[in-house]
């Protein structure tokens, strides 16, 4: 007969179905931004997600590691998906195949696979080539619709552009953080913000995908696939700073601009929630999450890139463990919580 | 200012730094003693404490001594794989595997059990027990606390009739637990090959 | 209810299907009797029972069988007449499947009760509230109570808190794990015996007031018990206290928490802030024992899973086997059979089915494989964190389960392992399907051992010392004893050669003294002896006999010193004498008196071997050898004498002593080979038996063999010489 330690009943949850909604709750963004911003995004998703699997299923097999089990916990097509959607729409073929390859082989299984990466793999994918070719990375972000309805590409312009090399000049433009940035060091911030990049509010572009991923993020709530604590913290702290330093009004970027344009809130509820590299612990959470979004600010405020949302992810990445070591809730029937990496022995 | 004065006033000032650093290290080695437990007693606690003498001191405590005067860590066979890599993390040493020329490690503790009927009473197993384990008197009938035995074997060999068994110590329902799952990723393809030993 | 009572949360915890329609859709029946019962002498948490009746003995219903061992231990009664069959060892129901000792007990189908007064009639009261609770904590002890919600712990020793002042009596009828409905069936139908129970409970306790905790998902038992309360004059002494539906509702301290807002301290009892939590079937069960006299001897036990077809609860005989109840609910074995006792979250599979029902055994849950699928094969942890969510200890499981894992004991506990209640929370919700409850079991375990470990090498280390100081002790006094004894001899030397005569005339005196007193304290001793066996026999005497073993012991040890005592004057005169012929040690005289010794001694041991042989001792061997040792001592000392008496040169009398030595060793080879027979003979049976014993007796094998090599080559080189 059958004995097994207890308990002898399950959820019917499972990593696989997580994995999925995840990727299920991207839809709508992945949506919204090929209806403004042409093909090239959804190109991209797919590429990824293959080469992820690829790659995925080359390392198993060198490490020979069984295919089947591992491929099916979809966290590799979540890498995958998570990168198309970060990248350029129009950024070449061979950015997006790179990226994606070592965010696998590099960032995920030479740390020992699912589960022991301490960064979030898709972000060291997207820092390499951002750092490696700043040139494709900025050059080859879409015109959205509401800009400029010609400018956005067709299927064909796309694949043009992505696969065969083709100049993408044609449909390409500044991102509004990226636009920001370049004009703010002459002009003031009320100047800027009358560029017609800027041009009204819900009627850009960026806040349509924005606002879509926070509702993917919010059915990631509700199916209680991720908690509340690392987006809330994030935003409140990308927030916080803004306000505190947007008294300035024609130096600093407006906190719609923050919260609406760029990657944040992909990255709030989908890079920065990565449970495998984040921190653990409830209060750990928050401050990691708070961590993420003051790293941000102050990065599209004073460095030299227009958004940040790998490198503050992958930052606070480093410390998620010291975070954790020091932020363990109280455990019932004790009075108060231990802090703090234990000496090795005590007697 | 000649470039032997600037060399004489760096001298000068390296000397009083020397010195004030030296000072206060050494006043604060002295004022924040931490009194530590001698390494000797600290290598005792690693040791099983069998009193077997198999690594060849008349104990734990004078084999604890040998190793703190530099003896090697891998003569204790009661204490096995386990206490040799303690005491190499205790000492900062490579852990080595076990000596076999003391003898190997056993799979599982026993403890000693006089056949009662065959004991003709000679007292021999009791001076050999180093716990004083054995209870028993010149021509009475002697048997083992099998709850002090620490299995060292030392009273088989004097036993004039072997009468003493090494026999294993049982699970009972107490001593019992869970083992760690076995299932799962640990155990598939290349992993499941270094357990079965090298492909 | 009169009081409005608040109630807090607990963190954590989850909503598993709740699966107990099935079970309560029948009232309890009677299982009846089966065909034998086995009753475990440990069914409960402390040292087991100790057994009182004889294998072939007869019983009656509710018969003391075994009694308790100590404070942390219940007594274990008969469940029904009939004859004791066995008391051996079987398995029992753990999760180890090993076996433990058991008293079988075959039913003679009579039923027949012995005398069971209820405490009420034995004290001639009307009302329990007129006994002292100290007697009733007794009686619930002698009635072979213990915790009858999972744990077993024995409820006599959880109601003795004096040094706690109890403000709470809570009683647990959450019964939060799925399928389980025992006590819900038994507060729909006995909720009476609950609340009167609960009232013996509340006086034993003092306790202001009562807090009947009950999970929203048993609106029948709730009602029942309403009405029972009513029915009392309770509802305003004790307060029925619905609580949402929540696993682990139920356990103690999170029940706890949710009626009082209060935690347990770690490591420590509810009495320490003045609770005490008792399940609504141990209510029942002391109520049964006060005003009935009925030992603990049944219980109801839910039977329940797809496997059944026809679940329900049974009213169950303890050591009632398993396989008997699962028959009467009409249980299908399925291609991959499992039977779990206790609830899903909780429960142990049993490896067979021919286990008793014990005093904890709340439910037996037969699944199909659709309905509880095994667990799928572990995926890598994620650290979603889904576990800290519904840990209701509010610890972090994923941290457990990496330090357990890597057998990082050290950090595993100072993660506050040990505040673990294993309820399974944190497995279920795992998406990756870790069994993470089995790491932490492995973990405690490890644990554990290696506490025990240490405290037995740190026993160890003691007794080695103390051995030790002993011996050196021992050496210093025998050294200091050689010295006293070297300066006397050299003082009655000095003495001797100064004036002999006086010496010798002295020495018998002292002698005949201390005679004398050897004489007065045999006497003592006789006298003593003869005094204690009186007050032996004659109990009115009986405390006088420490006081007499004692004055005994006194007198005794006194004539062992006169005795020494003598000796030394002995030896002292003889080395008086002795110094005066001065005689060398060679000397024909002396050479003679030790021949004579040895062949004392040889007739002795002769005569010690005949009588082992006679009685077929196996010390024969042995004894044989002693008789060869002393023969060969005889031989030489006459060999000694003789050429001594001849004048002839010693080498000679070495010659003569050689030959001996060959045929000595000759005899001895003969011995050993005898042993070394006997050894392999020993070796083949076990062998045979296929016991454990194999290896070491190989070993003896092999080292009797290794002996008579040495003989046979001590004889070569003899006969070389």
């Amino acid at each position: 007969m059958l004995t097994l330690s207890s308990p002898h009943t399950h959820g019917s949850n499972s990593t696989s179905k997580v994995m999925l909604t995840v990727i299920l709750a991207t839809l709508p963004g992945l949506l919204v931004t090929t209806l403004l911003f042409g093909y090239g995004t959804f190109i991209n998703v797919l590429l990824a997600v293959a080469t992820a699997m690829a790659t995925e299923a080359l390392v198993l097999k060198l490490r020979q590691r069984p295919l089947g089990f591992f491929l099916k916990d979809n966290t590799a097509a979540l890498t995958g998906v998570l990168l198309g959607l970060a990248l350029p729409p129009l950024a070449p073929w061979w950015i997006t195949v790179l990226a994606t390859s070592f965010a696998i082989v590099f960032a995920k299984q030479l740390y020992g696979g699912i589960g022991n990466n301490p960064f979030n793999p898709a972000m060291v994918g997207y820092a390499l080539v951002l750092v490696s070719f700043p040139l494709h990375m900025t050059t080859t972000w879409a015109v959205p619709m509401a800009v400029d309805n010609s400018a956005v590409p067709g299927l064909l312009d796309s694949v043009a552009v992505i696969f065969a090399g083709a100049s993408p000049d044609a449909f390409s433009g500044a991102t509004p953080l990226d636009a920001y940035k370049h004009m703010i060091d002459s002009q003031t911030s009320s100047e800027v913000l009358k560029n017609p990049i800027f041009s009204g509010w819900l009627n850009g572009g960026w806040e349509w995908v924005n606002l879509a991923y926070l509702a993917g993020g919010l059915v990631l709530l509700w199916r209680k696939i991720i908690s509340w604590h690392i987006p809330v913290a994030m935003l409140v702290g990308l927030s916080l700073c803004s306000l505190l330093f947007g008294w300035d009004e024609d130096m600093y970027a407006p906190l719609s601009l923050q919260l609406l344009s760029g990657a944040t809130m992909l990255g709030a509820f989908f890079i920065a929630t990565d449970p495998v590299s984040a921190a653990t612990t409830p209060r750990g959470k928050l401050i990691y999450g708070a961590g993420i979004g003051i790293l941000l600010y102050v990065i599209r405020a004073h460095g030299a890139y227009p958004d940040a949302v790998a490198f503050a992810v992958l930052l606070m990445n480093f410390a998620a463990p010291f975070i954790d070591a020091y932020t363990q809730p109280r455990t019932y029937g004790h009075k108060a919580a231990r802090r703090g990496l234990i000496a090795k022995s005590e007697k | 200012m000649s470039t032997l004065t600037t060399i004489l006033i760096a001298v000068a000032v390296l000397v009083v730094l020397a010195t004030v650093f030296g000072a206060v290290l050494g006043f604060a080695s002295v004022r924040f003693k931490v009194e530590g437990n001698p390494i000797v007693e600290q290598i005792n606690d690693i040791l099983p404490q069998t009193q077997c003498g198999q690594c060849g001191y008349p104990g734990c405590k004078p084999y604890a001594e040998a190793i703190a005067d530099g003896d090697k860590i891998n003569k204790c066979p009661p204490g096995g794989e386990s206490t040799i890599q303690s005491l190499a993390d205790l000492l900062g040493v490579e852990p080595e595997p076990l000596d076999a020329e003391h003898g190997a490690e056993k799979d599982v503790p026993t403890v000693a059990y006089i056949r009662e009927d065959e004991c003709i009473g000679c007292t021999k197993c009791i001076q050999a027990c180093p716990v004083d384990a054995i209870l028993g008197a010149a021509k009475q009938m002697h048997t083992v606390i099998a709850e002090e035995c620490t299995g060292c074997d030392l009273c088989v060999e004097p036993c004039p009739v072997d009468c003493i068994d090494m026999i294993p110590v049982g699970q009972d329902i107490s001593s019992w637990y869970w083992q760690a799952p076995t299932s799962g990723v640990e155990l598939i393809a290349s992993d499941r090959r270094s357990v079965g030993g090298p492909a | 209810m009169t009081h409005k009572i608040h109630l807090y949360d607990f963190h954590g915890g989850i909503h598993p299907p709740e699966n107990k329609h099935q079970s309560t859709q029948r009232s309890i029946r009677n299982a009846g009797l089966p065909a034998q019962l086995i009753l475990p002498l440990h069914q409960h948490i402390g040292a087991a029972a100790l057994a009182e009746v004889q294998v072939g003995e007869r019983v009656l219903k509710g018969q003391r069988l075994a009694h308790a061992d100590g404070k942390i231990s219940v007594p274990l009664h008969a469940p029904t007449s009939g004859t004791i069959s066995a008391i051996e060892e079987r398995p029992v129901p753990h999760a180890s499947g090993l076996t433990e000792l058991c008293i079988v007990l075959t039913p003679d189908g009579e039923d027949q009760w012995g005398e069971h007064p209820s405490l009420l009639q034995q004290l001639k009261v009307s009302d329990f509230s007129d006994i002292e609770p100290k007697q009733l904590v007794d009686f619930i002890s002698d009635m072979g109570i213990a915790g009858m919600g999972g744990a077993g712990f024995p409820t006599a020793a959880k109601l003795q808190t004096r040094q706690y002042p109890i403000h709470t009596l809570i009683l647990n009828g959450a019964e939060c794990e799925p399928y389980i409905t025992a006590d819900d069936m038994l507060m729909r139908e006995r909720a009476s015996e609950v609340v009167m129970g609960a009232q013996i409970l509340q006086h034993i306790l003092g306790s202001q007031r009562c807090l009947i905790g009950i999970e929203d998902n048993k609106p029948e038992a709730i009602e029942a018990l309403k009405t029972a309360l009513a029915e009392h004059n309770q509802q305003h002494l004790m307060d029925l206290v619905v609580v949402p539906t929540k696993y682990p509702s139920g356990g103690e301290k999170q029940l706890i928490q949710l009626l009082t807002g209060e935690e347990v301290p770690a490591g420590g009892i509810p009495a320490q802030i003045g609770v005490v939590c008792q399940n609504v079937g141990t209510a029942s069960a002391i109520y049964r024992a006060v005003y009935q006299g009925e030992p603990l001897i049944s219980r109801i036990t839910t039977v329940t899973g797809d496997a059944c077809a026809e679940p329900g609860n049974w009213d169950t005989l303890i050591g009632t086997p398993v396989s008997h109840l699962l028959q009467l609910s009409g249980y299908q074995p399925q291609a991959r059979e499992r039977v779990i006792m206790g609830g899903p979250m909780m429960g142990f599979a049993l490896p067979h089915t021919d286990l008793p029902v014990v005093k904890t055994s709340n439910c037996l849950l037969a699944p199909t494989e659709q309905e509880l699928p095994p667990n799928d094969i572990a995926m890598a942890c994620i650290r979603c964190g889904m576990c800290a969510e519904a840990c209701p200890a509010e610890l972090l499981p994923q941290q457990l389960y990496w330090f357990s894992k890597a057998e990082e004991f050290n950090k595993a506990e100072q993660h506050n392992l040990f505040d673990c209640i294993e309820c399974g929370a944190c497995s279920y919700v795992c998406p990756s399907h870790i069994p993470l409850v089995q790491y932490y079991r492995f973990a405690k375990g490890a644990i554990r051992e290696e506490r025990a470990a240490q405290a037995k090498s740190e026993r160890a280390k003691e007794r080695f010392e103390s051995r030790l100081a002993r011996q050196e002790r021992e050496q210093a006094e025998k050294e200091a004893k050689r010295k006293a004894r070297a300066e006397a001899a050299a003082k009655a030397k000095q003495a001797a050669a100064e004036q002999p005569p006086a010496a010798a005339a002295d020495t018998p005196s002292e002698l005949d003294k201390l005679n004398k007193k050897l004489d007065a304290a045999k006497a003592a001793v006789a006298k003593t002896q003869e005094k204690l066996d009186a007050a032996r026999a004659d109990d009115s005497q009986a405390e006088k006999v420490p006081a007499l073993e004692a004055a005994l012991e006194k007198t005794q040890a006194k004539i062992k010193d006169i005795a020494k005592d003598i000796a030394a004057a002995k030896k002292a005169a003889a080395s008086t004498t002795g110094a005066a012929d001065k005689g060398d040690p060679n000397s024909p005289e002396r050479l003679q008196r030790k021949w004579e010794t040895a062949q004392t001694r040889l007739a002795t041991a002769q005569q010690r071997l005949a009588d082992a042989q006679e009685q077929g001792l196996d010390t024969v061997a042995a004894l044989q050898a002693g008789v060869d040792k002393q023969q060969q001592r005889v031989i030489e000392a006459k060999a000694a004498y003789e050429a001594s008496l001849k004048g002839t040169s010693p080498a000679a009398a070495t010659e003569a002593a050689a030959t001996v030595d060959q045929d000595a060793l000759k005899k001895k080879i003969l011995a050993q080979q005898d042993r070394l027979a006997k050894a392999q003979e020993r070796l083949q049976m076990a062998e045979a038996d296929g016991l454990d014993t194999v290896p070491a007796l190989s070993k003896a094998v092999s080292k009797q063999q290794d002996k008579l090599t040495q003989l046979q080559q001590q004889l070569q080189q003899a006969e070389g010489a």
